[in-house]
């Protein structure tokens, strides 16, 4: 697969139309991880737009977007950029070893107050 | 009217109190509820990606369980919630998803997203009232000042979780005044604690359930309230431990005499 297809199954599978994009940089702005986010929310945004895939599957911020959807609701061109993250997210950990997280390491940091709810979205988010 | 009750895996583990004060205090509230029988996880998270089907499934086999009983499904737990309103949501509108899911499901009547998912929190808005409650409340918790915890699961996206007013919501203050304690309005109400980063970049949860605990202090909040098992469990392992953090439906069984 080429990386124009690539692009365009990552938009299909985000389901949002990062094209609508006026680069107000309010989803930047209200992203609560902005600090941890090496690409920034408005930033997949026009990345994916341009193509701009192999910077995108290779960053960090994949792994700290909370999923707290206050970039979707502050959005005023109703572009949702964590669905992008997502869609980006999803190309990497279904990738052959392509998970995030080591199995052998969880039982180090899972504690007695630990909810199974944490445990199960967090193999959801970053393993296959 | 009959509830469809879905409690979710961390309600009979981790978050039991959750759930135990929960019912309680529907049955003093005279609302007339059922667990779903063989309900199966949610899945935790909604998965936001449109190629993922399978991760939906059990979402839409309690959904469509309930439609034979009424489609009033009850949930408590913010991330249950989240997940099933929004599933249901893709039943209604996404042609793919209900073509893919009842092909694969071959239920004896395909399921459209027809059933109902309401919040127990929406639940005593609408349908009992909080003044309805206020008139039950035998032990008022007179002068607690209360900070309520939305965090992001009940409230967005608002174009499907249509909750409240999502940057500025008050159904958890106005359930705050019905039980008689005082309500503390902060600014990180609705900020994320954390999520499931807690465990794969611990720092930055830290960061997170931090900001919520200092900005309900500096307003001048004794407690915290939530519906989440992760926010409660971010808030209190991760958020410096200077507020207590409390399930709504504790303080609502404590209102209504029936905590014991
Ligand atoms: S969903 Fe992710 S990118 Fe969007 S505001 Fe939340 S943490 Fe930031
Ligand atoms: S808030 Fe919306 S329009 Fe503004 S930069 Fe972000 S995605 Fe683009």
């Amino acid at each position: 697969m080429n990386s124009k297809e690539q692009v365009k199954i990552i938009k299909e599978r985000s389901g949002t139309d990062a094209s609508k994009c006026m680069k107000c940089g309010k989803c930047s702005g209200r992203c609560p991880a902005y600090n941890e986010m090496d690409i920034k929310p408005h930033q997949f945004v026009s990345m994916i737009e341009k193509g701009e895939i192999e910077k995108l599957l290779n960053c960090k911020a994949i792994y700290n977007c909370l999923s707290c959807f206050a970039c979707v609701e502050r959005c005023p061109r109703n572009v949702a950029p964590a669905a992008i993250i997502e869609a980006v997210r999803q190309e990497v950990i279904r990738m052959q070893g392509g998970n995030y997280i080591n199995s052998e390491e969880i039982p180090q940091i899972v504690d007695e107050q630990i909810p199974q709810q944490l445990l199960v979205s967090m193999y959801r988010k970053f393993n296959k | 009217m009959k509830f469809n009750y879905y409690p979710g895996c961390t309600l009979k583990t981790k978050a039991k109190e959750l759930d135990a004060f929960g019912r309680k205090s529907l049955e003093a509230l005279g609302v007339d509820f059922e667990e779903i029988k063989e309900w199966q996880c949610c899945g935790a998270v909604y998965p936001v990606a449109k190629d993922e089907v399978a991760t939906k499934l059990s979402a839409v086999r309690t959904l469509a369980m309930a439609k034979e009983n009424g489609g009033k499904v009850l949930t408590l737990c913010s991330a249950c919630h989240n997940v099933l309103k929004r599933v249901n949501n893709d039943m209604k509108t996404d042609e793919n998803m209900r073509l893919k899911a009842n092909n694969y499901l071959a239920l004896e009547e395909p399921y459209l997203g027809e059933s109902e998912v309401i919040h127990y929190l929406e639940l005593l808005r609408d349908y009992v009232g909080f003044d309805k409650i206020k008139a039950a409340v035998v032990n008022p918790l007179k002068g607690v000042k209360i900070g309520a915890y939305y965090g992001c699961l009940l409230l967005r996206p608002n174009s499907t979780m249509a909750f409240d007013n999502p940057e500025n919501p008050t159904i958890i203050e106005d359930f705050i005044k019905a039980i008689g304690a005082t309500p503390v309005v902060y600014a990180f109400r609705n900020e994320c604690c954390g999520a499931y980063v807690s465990t794969t970049n611990n720092e930055l949860a830290k960061k997170k359930s931090s900001a919520v605990i200092a900005s309900a202090k500096d307003e001048g909040a004794e407690m915290l309230v939530t519906a989440c098992p992760l926010c409660m469990y971010n808030l209190r392992q991760n958020g410096g431990g200077e507020i207590e953090v409390k399930y709504f439906t504790e303080l609502l069984a404590t209102a209504l005499g029936v905590n014991n």
